[in-house]
Parts: structure tokens; C-alpha cells; sequence
């Protein structure tokens, strides 16, 4: 198993050097590992993870449930990947339930991505329906609490 | 004023050595900017469900006694954790014991079965409370030497050595606060062996076991001949980051469970209600948090250790803890004076090995429940005062 990679899923924020000094090997063995997990695409790239309160290039976002029509090779498939590919799109699921694809938008003002859902995404041939919920406020965004009150953290200076 | 200050104080109590920890401690707390390297508790807040679990216990006004023993609900997650992790059978209905943290459990235990004047042997270095714990219950300690040479390991061989007539309890902690020392199979089967021939009760605090990085945890009282002689002690303060909760339990036969149980009652009569709701809680869905938090430690553990033996105060691996215990002799300082200078000329704390028994001399302890970037700090400043010394 890539060292690395169990390192990364543990979740810490670390940096190569880092790394390196907690798994005994060189930065380049570090780096050459993590070459190997993006070549196997298991480790898609590195994003900062943003706090929607504060950063305005996202002052808005919508999660649109998509109905869309399988088709007879590929299912979901196609139009899924096609939707997928608009810099707009955040990300996109296929979902179990009640609709198809759950599709999170992002822009800068509730015109931009009101325009995007019903003149691009709706009007995609098999798309059936959209249903767009702007988002209102975040208090979780990708594993990091928004705006909670910190935890009174104090140990005594020494302990038995 | 009369001029015997003391003449209302018990005079055991008087005789009692005052802990080199609460000494350090004035110290420390009178400076800023320290890094303290001298606690004995986890860095990490309580996993959140278990606090959510005391939260609902609250809401829904569970704010009573619960019986003397515990929550049975507790008790039977306790007897199947037992069960599953260290392989021993309890009955949850007269065989476990909750209490106050394992420091309680430790009380009860020696004052259930101690005579004035029996003897206890214990390892040394160990936990701060056992030699006192031990005088408060009018008993005579007895302590059993383990050293850096055998990585602080407990060895059969210095039990027998340090057995006398009128040993009736061996009290260990495996793995061990301060040493990080555990004991490798073979020696615990033969010490098993010992005790039963000599006919005595162990008294087994295994409280760092979740923190257990290579090699198996194994438990003294799975050898034969052992369960009706052995007391297990745990507790959640270490493994599910629980120490302000004070929650602990003690394991044992039936007789002595109910032993332990009477001065319980009368002295404790019960662990929190809202503590043990929320053990409850740590130990059907802890499991995952346990690891990640025990991840998080080995990491550092390796970091200080490497970093110990760079620098050139020599430190055995420790296979389980959070505690490294570095000998310091290198420098030509003692302990307390080691510990004492660090702290005024870089400010890092770590505890005088002394502070653990007299067989910490020439050693320090170093408690790597902090933060890997506090960590890298403290080895740096800590490298700096030791080539200062040279």
C-alpha cells in the first residue's frame, strides 16, 4: 500500500517535507508516490478548501435536482459526464430516489446561476426537469466547521 | 496558636511525599510562552458524539444516582469490550464496576484488600499515585526496578528479585506512565506464574492498551490460574480522550467485585450519571476515533524519539503511551535540574523522571500528546539547551 496515501486519508495537513519526516523517506520518494496516486487517478489533485461565508466567488450556489432520460448504451452515463463538464458545475452525482443527477452550480450572482440552470443545463436534449435550491448558508463545508464558537481546549500546564 | 501546625492532620498523611508534579507544576504556570510537554492526558477534545450522547442524557433529565455498580447498560458494553479486546470474561451483573476514573479504581482495590501492614510491589518508575495510594490504604510499598537497558519493559526476573515475605499485591501498569514500558508475553506468562505461587493478588492498570503500536496488548489475567487473582483496571480517559469526565472500571471475580463495591458505595456511591451515559456511547461507536487519535500519536512518537537520539539524550522506542522517557545523563545534569533548567533557559516542560519513583533518576518524561508542529519546536529548543550543556 502507498505510504502516502495512508498518510493523506488520515486526513492531517501536511506538506511534502512533512511527509517525508514522519514516513523515514526522501521528499522525492514523497513526491514519486504521489505522482503514482494521481497517475492511478486515486488522488484527483489538491483544492483549498474555501469558507462560502467569506469568499465571494462563491457567493452563490445551487444544488439542482436533475430528471434526465437513460439511454439504451451508457444509462445516465453520457448526458451525466456532458453536464459534469461545465466550469459551473462543482460536482455531480447520480443519485438513488426521486431524480437523477444531483448537480451543485456555483457563480457569482443569483442572475449567473439562474441563467445557467434554465438556459444551458434544462435546455440539454434529455434533460426532463430541474429543480434548483440555492444554498442559504454553510456551517460544514468539506469536513471544516463554519463560524462555531472554538472549543475551550484548555489542559493544565502539567498533568500526572 | 499551637505551635504544632499539623496536630490535627493524620500523621500518615503527614508522612506523605508531596507530588513532584504539583512542585514542576507552580512552575510552569508562573511562565509564558512554554511548551509543555508534561501532560498526561490527550490533546484531543472527546470525540463529538460521544459528548452529543451526554448532551441527549441531560435533555431527557438524566440527572440521578444510578446503582452502585453502574449503569447496567454500561456494564454489559464494558464485559463485551473486555471480552473482545483483551480476552477476559466478565459478568456484567456482579463482576464489573464502574468508578471514577481508574484513580478511584485503584483506591478501592488496595483498600478492599489490604491489611495495615501488607505489602504492595509495584514497578518504579510508575504512575505518581501508586506509592502514595498504596501508604493511604496502610500498606508498604515495595518497588520492583525496570530500566532503560530492557526498555523499561517489566521483567520476570526483577519481580522475583524484589518479592519479599508478606507481598500479598503486585500492582503493575502495562503499558506504563511514564516509561511507555510494556511486557513481552513470555515474561507476563512467567510472572503470572509467579504470583501464583506465591499465592498473590494482581492488581492490573491497563489503561494505555488502546495506545498500543507494535506487538500485541496482553493482559496478565488471561494466564492460568489468573482470573480469580487479578483486579483488571481500565477507563476512558486515555483511549476515547475522556480525562475530565473521570470515568474508569474495575474487573474482578465476584468476591472481590463486591469487596471493592462496599467501600464504593460508601465513599463514591456512584460515577457521574451523564459520564457513564456517555461511556456508553464511547464504547459502542468509538472504535474508529480511538484509532485515528492512536494514528496521530505513533506519528509523533516517531518524530521525538528520532529527534531524542539526535540530539544525543538517548530514548528507547516506546511501544505503547504517549509518554517517551529519555535518559538525560548525557548533559551531566540530574532530573529535576535538567527539567528545571529547560524549562527557565527554552521554555519546554517535561517532568523529572523522579517525579515517578526512585529509579526515574536520570531520566526525564516527555509526553507527546501535542501538536506535531509543537513537537518539531520543543525537539529544536530541546537540542539547542543540550548543546548548551556540552
Amino acid at each position: 500500500m502507498n505510504e502516502v496515501f495512508k498518510l493523506l486519508a488520515e486526513g492531517e495537513r501536511l506538506n511534502e517535507s512533512q511527509m517525508a519526516e514522519i514516513l523515514g523517506m526522501s521528499v522525492e520518494e514523497v513526491e514519486a508516490q504521489l505522482e503514482a496516486l494521481k497517475k492511478e487517478e486515486l488522488l484527483l489533485g489538491w483544492i483549498p478548501v474555501l469558507n462560502p461565508e467569506k469568499d465571494d466567488s462563491l457567493a452563490v450556489r445551487a444544488a439542482i435536482e436533475v430528471k434526465i432520460t437513460p439511454e439504451r448504451d451508457g444509462g445516465f452515463n453520457r448526458l451525466a459526464q456532458r453536464i459534469s463538464r461545465f466550469d459551473e458545475v462543482e460536482s455531480c452525482y447520480l443519485m438513488s430516489g426521486g431524480y437523477d443527477l444531483h448537480v451543485v452550480v456555483k457563480g457569482s450572482s443569483l442572475h449567473k446561476v439562474a441563467s445557467f440552470v434554465s438556459e444551458r443545463l434544462s435546455t440539454i436534449e434529455g434533460v426532463l426537469s430541474t429543480a434548483t435550491h440555492f444554498m442559504l448558508r454553510a456551517y460544514k463545508e468539506q469536513g471544516y466547521l463554519i463560524e462555531q464558537p472554538a472549543e475551550d481546549k484548555a489542559r493544565l500546564d502539567v498533568t500526572p | 496558636m499551637s505551635e504544632d501546625q499539623n496536630r490535627f492532620v493524620a500523621d500518615h498523611v503527614i508522612g506523605l511525599p508531596r507530588s513532584g508534579i504539583r512542585d514542576f507544576f507552580e512552575l510552569v504556570a508562573a511562565m509564558k510562552d512554554v511548551i509543555s510537554l508534561g501532560i498526561g492526558e490527550p490533546d484531543f477534545t472527546t470525540p463529538w458524539h460521544i459528548r452529543e450522547a451526554a448532551i441527549y442524557a441531560l435533555e431527557k433529565g438524566r440527572t440521578h444516582y444510578t446503582s452502585n455498580l453502574g449503569l447496567i447498560e454500561l456494564r454489559r458494553e464494558i464485559s463485551a469490550y473486555v471480552g473482545r479486546n483483551f480476552g477476559l470474561e466478565y459478568n456484567p451483573n456482579n463482576e464489573v464496576l464502574v468508578t471514577v476514573g481508574v484513580s478511584e479504581a485503584m483506591d478501592i482495590a488496595l483498600r478492599a484488600v489490604l491489611n495495615p501492614g501488607d505489602k504492595v510491589l509495584y514497578q518504579d518508575p510508575c504512575f505518581v499515585s501508586y506509592h502514595p495510594t498504596v501508604l493511604l490504604a496502610h500498606g508498604v510499598g515495595v518497588p520492583i526496578k525496570t530500566d532503560a537497558e530492557s526498555a523499561f519493559t517489566l521483567k520476570a526476573e526483577e519481580v522475583k528479585k524484589s518479592w519479599e515475605p508478606g507481598c500479598k499485591v503486585l500492582m503493575i501498569n502495562l503499558p506504563c506512565n511514564p516509561t511507555g514500558g510494556v511486557a513481552e508475553r513470555a515474561e507476563l506468562e512467567e510472572i503470572a506464574k509467579f504470583a501464583v505461587e506465591k499465592d498473590m493478588l494482581v492488581i492490573s492498570d491497563e489503561i494505555y492498551a488502546e495506545m498500543t503500536y507494535e506487538g500485541e496488548h496482553v493482559s496478565i489475567g488471561t494466564f492460568p490460574g489468573m482470573r480469580e487473582r487479578t483486579i483488571f483496571l481500565h477507563g476512558f480517559s486515555k483511549g476515547w480522550a475522556m480525562t475530565g469526565w473521570r470515568l474508569g472500571y474495575a474487573c474482578a471475580p465476584a468476591d472481590l467485585t463486591e469487596a471493592m463495591m462496599k467501600v464504593h458505595q460508601y465513599s463514591m456511591m456512584c460515577a457521574s450519571i451523564v459520564a457513564q451515559d456517555a461511556g456508553v456511547e464511547a464504547l459502542r461507536n468509538g472504535d474508529d476515533a480511538v484509532k485515528k487519535m492512536k494514528q496521530a500519536y505513533q506519528r509523533r512518537r516517531d518524530l521525538v524519539v528520532r529527534r531524542f537520539n539526535e540530539i544525543g539524550i538517548t530514548c528507547h522506542k516506546p511501544n505503547a503511551t504517549f509518554y517517551a522517557f529519555p535518559n538525560i545523563t548525557s548533559t551531566g545534569l540530574d532530573s529535576k535540574t535538567f527539567a528545571k533548567r529547560l524549562l527557565e533557559e527554552e521554555r519546554v516542560a517535561m517532568v523529572p523522571g523522579t517525579a515517578f519513583g526512585q529509579y526515574g533518576e536520570g531520566f526525564v518524561r516527555c509526553s507527546f500528546a501535542t501538536s506535531y508542529d509543537q513537537l518539531v519546536e520543543a525537539c529544536n529548543r530541546i537540542e539547542r539547551f543540550v548543546n548548551n550543556c556540552k
